[in-house]
C-alpha cells in the first residue's frame, strides 16, 4: 500500500528532475547566444510599448461558476465511493442516490434560476 | 507485451540479487519504468507534433513539412535541436520565480497522470486501488500551473489566458468526472486492471456511450484544444498564457500539453474501449499492440476535431459545459444507476 504511493512519489520527482535536465542542457547549448538586452525583455504585447498595468483588479465574469463548481466537486468525491459499493447494496444504493442527486439538483435549478450560470 | 514483463522481473531479480531489500527494489524499478514512459512521451511528443502539422496540411490541401528526409521526418529533429538551443528570455516585468516554476509544475503534473495508465497486463507504473480518481485529481492540478504561468508573465494576453483556462477547466472537469462515474458504477472498483478486466466481453462505449461523448468533449476542453483552445486562441490571445515563454520552457509547455493528450486519450482507451483487450478474438495480436492503435485511433479524432470545428465563443463554451453537459451527465449516472438495477433484478 505505502510502496505504491512511495512509486507515485518517485514518479513526481523525475517529473521535476527531468524538466531539469532539460533546461540544462538548454543552458550549455544558448551559453554561445545569449544576450538578453532590455528590449528583448519588454513584455510582447503587438509590437507596441505595453500600457499600464498588467496586476490590476479586474471582473473575471466566473465567480459564481466557481462556488457552484465547489458544491459539485463536493459531490463528486461522496459520488466515487457510492459508485464502488453500488452493486452490492441493491435497492438502497439506488434510493439513497436519487436523494443525494435530487438535492443537488434542486440546489443547480436554484443557481440556475438566480442566474448564477449566465456570463455577465 | 510479456517480454517487457520478464524483463522488468529479471531487473527486479537483479537488484535484489545485490542486496537491496524487496521495497528498495520496487522503488528503483518504478524510478526505471517512469524513465521508459518519459521516453515514450517524449517520443510521442515530436512524432505527433509532426502528425499534427502533417494531418493539418492535409485536412487543408497543403503540402505542410516534407523537405527534411522522406515525408518531413527530418522536421522532427529540427525542431528539438531548435528548442533546445533557443535563447530562454524571462520578461524583465515577470514574477520570475513564479514563471520559471510553472513550466515545471505543469510537467510534472501531466507525467503523474502516467502513473497510472495501463499500457498492457500488468504494464502500468503503479495499479493504484484508486486509479481513475487518482487522475482525475492529478488532472485537475494542472489548472494552477496555468494560472500560475498565465499571473506571472506581467502580460495582459496571458493574465486573460491564464483566466479563461481556469474557468474552462473547472467547468469541464464535472462533467468528465460524472462521466467517468458509470463505469466505476458497471466495474465496482477504480482500480485499472480491474476496470480493464471488467471489458474482456463487452467494451463500456456500448452500455455508456453517451457517458463517451460526454467524456470526449470535456477532456479535449480539458486539454485546451480547439475548439475549446480559448486560453490559447493564437488570433486573439497570440499564445494564451505561455505567450512569455520562449526556448526550452515552451517546449515544456507544449510537451505537458501533447502528453496531457495523450493521457486522455489513454484514459479513454482504458475505460471505454477495452483498454489491452483485443477485439473480435485478436488476441494473437499483443495487448500492448491493440491498445496503441486504439490510442493512435483516439488521438487521430483529436487532430480530426480539431481541424474540423471553429472556435466557440467564451460564454458560449460556459454555457454549453453547465446546461448541457452537467445536466446531461448527471442523467446518464441515473439512468445508469437504475439500468444496472433492473438488470441484476432481470438475471438474478
Amino acid at each position: 500500500m505505502l510502496t505504491s504511493y512511495a512509486g507515485v512519489v518517485v514518479v513526481l520527482i523525475i517529473g521535476f528532475i527531468f524538466p531539469g535536465i532539460l533546461l540544462g542542457i538548454s543552458r550549455i547549448l544558448q551559453a554561445s547566444h545569449r544576450n538578453p538586452t532590455p528590449v528583448k525583455l519588454q513584455t510582447y504585447e503587438c509590437g507596441l510599448e505595453t500600457q499600464g498595468e498588467t496586476w490590476v483588479q479586474f471582473k473575471i465574469s466566473y465567480f459564481m461558476y466557481a462556488l457552484v463548481f465547489v458544491a459539485f466537486d463536493v459531490e463528486t468525491i461522496f459520488l466515487y465511493p457510492w459508485a464502488i459499493k453500488f452493486q452490492s447494496l441493491g435497492l438502497f444504493a439506488i434510493v439513497e442516490m436519487f436523494i443525494f442527486i435530487a438535492i443537488l439538483v434542486i440546489g443547480f435549478w436554484y443557481a440556475w434560476k438566480e442566474g448564477a450560470l449566465e456570463w455577465m | 507485451m510479456k517480454f517487457f514483463i520478464d524483463l522488468a522481473n529479471s531487473m527486479r531479480a537483479g537488484i535484489e540479487g545485490m542486496g537491496a531489500s524487496a521495497t528498495t527494489a520496487e522503488i528503483i524499478l518504478t524510478a526505471i519504468t517512469t524513465l521508459a514512459v518519459v521516453i515514450f512521451i517524449l517520443l510521442h511528443v515530436v512524432v505527433l507534433l509532426l502528425a499534427e502539422r502533417r494531418l493539418s496540411a492535409m485536412f487543408q490541401l497543403r503540402l505542410g513539412p516534407n523537405r527534411l528526409g522522406p515525408l518531413g521526418i527530418g522536421q522532427v529533429i529540427a525542431d528539438v535541436v531548435k528548442t533546445l538551443g533557443k535563447e530562454d528570455i524571462i520578461p524583465a516585468g515577470a514574477d520570475k520565480f513564479v514563471f520559471k516554476l510553472a513550466s515545471t509544475t505543469l510537467f510534472a503534473t501531466a507525467l503523474l497522470a502516467w502513473a497510472v495508465i495501463p499500457f498492457g497486463n500488468g504494464m502500468i507504473i503503479q495499479d493504484l486501488n484508486i486509479g481513475i480518481f487518482y487522475f482525475i485529481a492529478i488532472g485537475s492540478t494542472a489548472t494552477i500551473s496555468v494560472v500560475m504561468g498565465g499571473w506571472a508573465s506581467n502580460n495582459k494576453y496571458a493574465l486573460i489566458g491564464g483566466m479563461r483556462g481556469v474557468a474552462q477547466m473547472i467547468s469541464y472537469e464535472i462533467p468528465m468526472v460524472f462521466s467517468l462515474l458509470g463505469v466505476v458504477m458497471l466495474t465496482g472498483s477504480m482500480k485499472m486492471s480491474d476496470i480493464v478486466a471488467a471489458q474482456e466481453n463487452m467494451w463500456f462505449i456500448i452500455p455508456q456511450f453517451i457517458a463517451f461523448f460526454i467524456y470526449y468533449v470535456a477532456a479535449t476542453a480539458e486539454i485546451n484544444r480547439a475548439p475549446f483552445d480559448l486560453p490559447e486562441g493564437e488570433q486573439e490571445l497570440v499564445a494564451g498564457y505561455f505567450i512569455e515563454y520562449s526556448g526550452i520552457r515552451w517546449a515544456l509547455f507544449m510537451m505537458a500539453e501533447y502528453a496531457n493528450m495523450v493521457a486522455v486519450s489513454a484514459i479513454a482507451v482504458t475505460m471505454f474501449l477495452g483498454g489491452w483487450n483485443a477485439p473480435f478474438g485478436l488476441t494473437f495480436i499483443p495487448g500492448i499492440v491493440w491498445f496503441l492503435i486504439k490510442l493512435y485511433l483516439m488521438l487521430f479524432t483529436f487532430f480530426w476535431v480539431r481541424w474540423t470545428f471553429p472556435r466557440l465563443r467564451v460564454d458560449h463554451l460556459m454555457h454549453f459545459g453547465w446546461k448541457f453537459m452537467i445536466p446531461v451527465s448527471l442523467a446518464n449516472i441515473v439512468v445508469t444507476g437504475i439500468g444496472i438495477y433492473v438488470y441484476r433484478m432481470i438475471t438474478g
